[in-house]
């Protein structure tokens, strides 16, 4: 609410009506069944970027490499795609997920690596590692991998339209959203309800009691960091099989840094992403509308999504005070 | 003349103080910052509205100086922001971080849709190599004068960090916030400061690459290069002098691609563009070791804490 008000402060002196704004945005969002299914596409690679923030989250690990995994997962998807042309096209699609997934959680298992065997600051490496992702991808897709037919916007070759993941029946939705939802289930399931999660729990609470009960926390680094990985892997994946079909450099659309925001205003809850993922996914899709509708320029949500976030970062420490005073009257 | 090998050299030289500057102040910012015990993830945002708010002064007023002024002016509003959203408990500073790096960038895309084509002044060179009679060196010796400001703050800057009261009141900051505590330091007002200073000089650094070089404003104009500026720090330990010759080395090593093709090495543009990147990431690695902590390291921000 604070962050409304704020941010209709912020529009009116832009000269526009705050409130015609909420309602296009609304509008723009959740108004439609179109705007929905808008709104859901933008989210889907949200809830899978969130997770590569949010399961480091658990072992206390700061991994802003989101970025890195989805060109990583992107690409690696794109090249395994290429690789078995005649292949029929489940066979294709089952090939590019486990290459993207894998992909993208080798490549954020370096920093787990490089934190846990030589106390490198993950949340520098994994930013290094962002742009160093790119760079090879821009490499391989103007050098090797190039298609001859891309001439200004150098991308590998189509993946092949029967090989694109389809829509969900009765919708425009593709299937990523559904991969995005299931993959935000089974990360609160391995968190919540494994040996493996609890365990990753007790490190990310205290290392040294961790080791003294015995727990390989090096290797649990390791594992999660893969798994986070994977998921960043599998956006990119998605990105390349159901929207553009290749792999170019649209592949780095910020969806990895929107995903850190999105998995600290979840707490780093898996099941809270998927709420948190959508909404986010509403504003990034109202942005066009209210160009068109209001000649504000489309960085206008940019500053919303700053203002949201800096006034929910900003209600963590109240949320500290009211259960003080909830202690103090009980 | 031909210059060949030479002058890859020469354009590796002239890129390391054209293309450094701006890490120099992003970095030096930083540097304050974070030897107050605390990460501005934020500088990439305070880049980009300095650079924006120095355009848009410079074009208005005419004057690219004060242009250089309100972009610091800017900057320290933005830095003096995340402080104090950070100075409450239980608020993470990397995540306010992200969020001020979107805000800021935002703020600047908006504000400056309309300075996107009119060209404003630009600030003055100083011709070092006028003596020179071969052209690449002379182009390569052009300096700003923001450098040369960016040397002496650099020095200034380690002085005061080493000898005076206010240094040492900063370093205890960082050090241990509860020892600060206990000697009676404002913890948070100091750690305000500070990132609002470091923000100043962040702001100067965007206002550098819209008024010098690359002198245009567009969205895309930083990449990335506030990010960098936390790596940057880690590589000089945490040292203002060393985060000069750490962003003279940066801007060398990204000079080096453009400069090799030149010559005729025109292959694999992308992978020179990540040698800074994989530069920075190897000295990590080599010097980096879980049995010890970093020389220099202010304690508050240790991993191993």
């Amino acid at each position: 609410m604070v962050s409304m008000v704020l941010f209709g402060i912020f529009v009116a002196s832009a000269g526009a009506d705050p409130i015609e704004v909420y309602q296009t945005m609304y509008r723009a969002a959740f108004g439609t069944s179109f705007s929905w299914q808008n709104t859901l596409i933008r989210a889907a690679p949200l809830m899978l970027t969130a997770l590569c923030t949010a399961l480091p989250g658990y072992l206390g690990l700061i991994i802003i490499g989101g970025e890195g995994a989805v060109v990583m997962g992107g690409l690696f998807a794109a090249i395994a795609a290429l690789a078995i042309p005649t292949a029929p096209p489940m066979v294709v699609l089952t090939t590019m997920a486990v290459v993207g997934m894998v992909g993208g959680g080798l490549w954020l298992t370096i920093g787990g690596a490089l934190r846990h065997y030589r106390a490198v600051n993950e949340t520098i490496s994994s930013l290094l590692l962002n742009y160093i992702a790119i760079a090879i991808l821009n490499h391989l897709v103007t050098s090797t991998f190039r298609d001859p037919e891309s001439l200004n916007h150098p991308s590998t070759h189509h993946i092949g339209e029967a090989n694109m993941i389809g829509v969900i029946p009765g919708t425009d939705l593709h299937w990523g959203l559904v991969f995005g939802v299931v993959a935000c289930v089974i990360a609160w399931f391995l968190m919540h309800h494994t040996v493996f999660g609890f365990a990753s729990q007790i490190a990310g609470g205290n290392v040294r009691a961790a080791q003294i009960a015995g727990l390989p926390v090096g290797r649990l680094i390791l594992i999660i960091c893969f798994v986070a990985g994977a998921a960043g892997g599998l956006a990119g994946m998605v990105e390349v099989a159901a929207i553009h079909g290749r792999a170019n450099d649209t592949l780095n659309a910020n969806y990895g840094y929107a995903g850190i925001l999105v998995a600290f205003v979840a707490r780093n809850n898996p099941l809270a992403i998927i709420p948190v993922a959508i909404l986010l996914g509403g504003i990034r899709a109202s942005s066009g509308l209210l160009q068109r509708a209001h000649e504000l320029p489309d960085a206008t949500v940019l500053v919303m999504q700053g203002i949201i976030f800096l006034v929910i970062l900003f209600s963590e420490t109240l949320y500290g005070r009211f259960s003080k005073l909830q202690n103090r009257g009980g | 003349m031909e210059v060949g090998w030479w002058g890859v050299l020469i354009a590796v030289l002239g890129g390391a103080i054209r293309i450094g500057t701006p890490f120099l102040f992003v970095s030096l910012g930083e540097c304050l910052t974070e030897k107050s015990g605390r990460i501005n993830l934020g500088l990439e945002g305070t880049l980009v509205m300095g650079a924006m708010t120095g355009y848009a002064v410079s074009l208005h007023s005419g004057s690219p100086w004060l242009g250089v002024l309100c972009a610091g002016l800017a900057g320290m509003m933005l830095g003096a922001l995340h402080s104090w959203l950070c100075s409450f408990r239980r608020v993470n500073d990397i995540a306010v971080g992200i969020a001020m790096m979107l805000f800021g960038t935002g703020l600047a895309f908006f504000l400056g849709k309309p300075y996107i084509q009119p060209s404003a002044p630009r600030l003055p060179s100083i011709d070092l190599g006028a003596w020179s009679d071969i052209p690449q060196l002379k182009a390569a010796l052009q300096i700003n004068a923001l450098f040369l400001m960016g040397i002496v703050v650099a020095i200034a800057l380690a002085w005061m960090l080493k000898n005076t009261a206010w240094g040492l009141k900063v370093r205890v900051v960082g050090e241990s916030a509860d020892a600060a505590r206990a000697l009676g330091l404002p913890v948070d007002r100091i750690r305000i400061l500070s990132t609002a200073q470091g923000g100043f000089l962040a702001g100067i650094g965007g206002s550098y690459l819209s008024l010098y070089y690359p002198f245009n404003w567009s969205e895309g104009l930083s990449s990335g290069q506030g990010l960098m500026a936390v790596a940057l720090v880690i590589f000089a330990r945490w040292h203002p002098v060393g985060c000069l010759w750490v962003s003279l080395l940066w801007g060398g090593a990204a000079a080096l691609g453009p400069s090799l093709q030149s010559v005729g090495i025109t292959g694999g543009y992308y992978i020179f563009n990540a040698i800074p990147y994989i530069m920075t990431l190897a000295v990590m690695i080599i010097t980096c070791s879980p049995k010890r902590t970093l020389v220099g390291v202010p304690h508050e921000l240790t991993v191993t804490r």
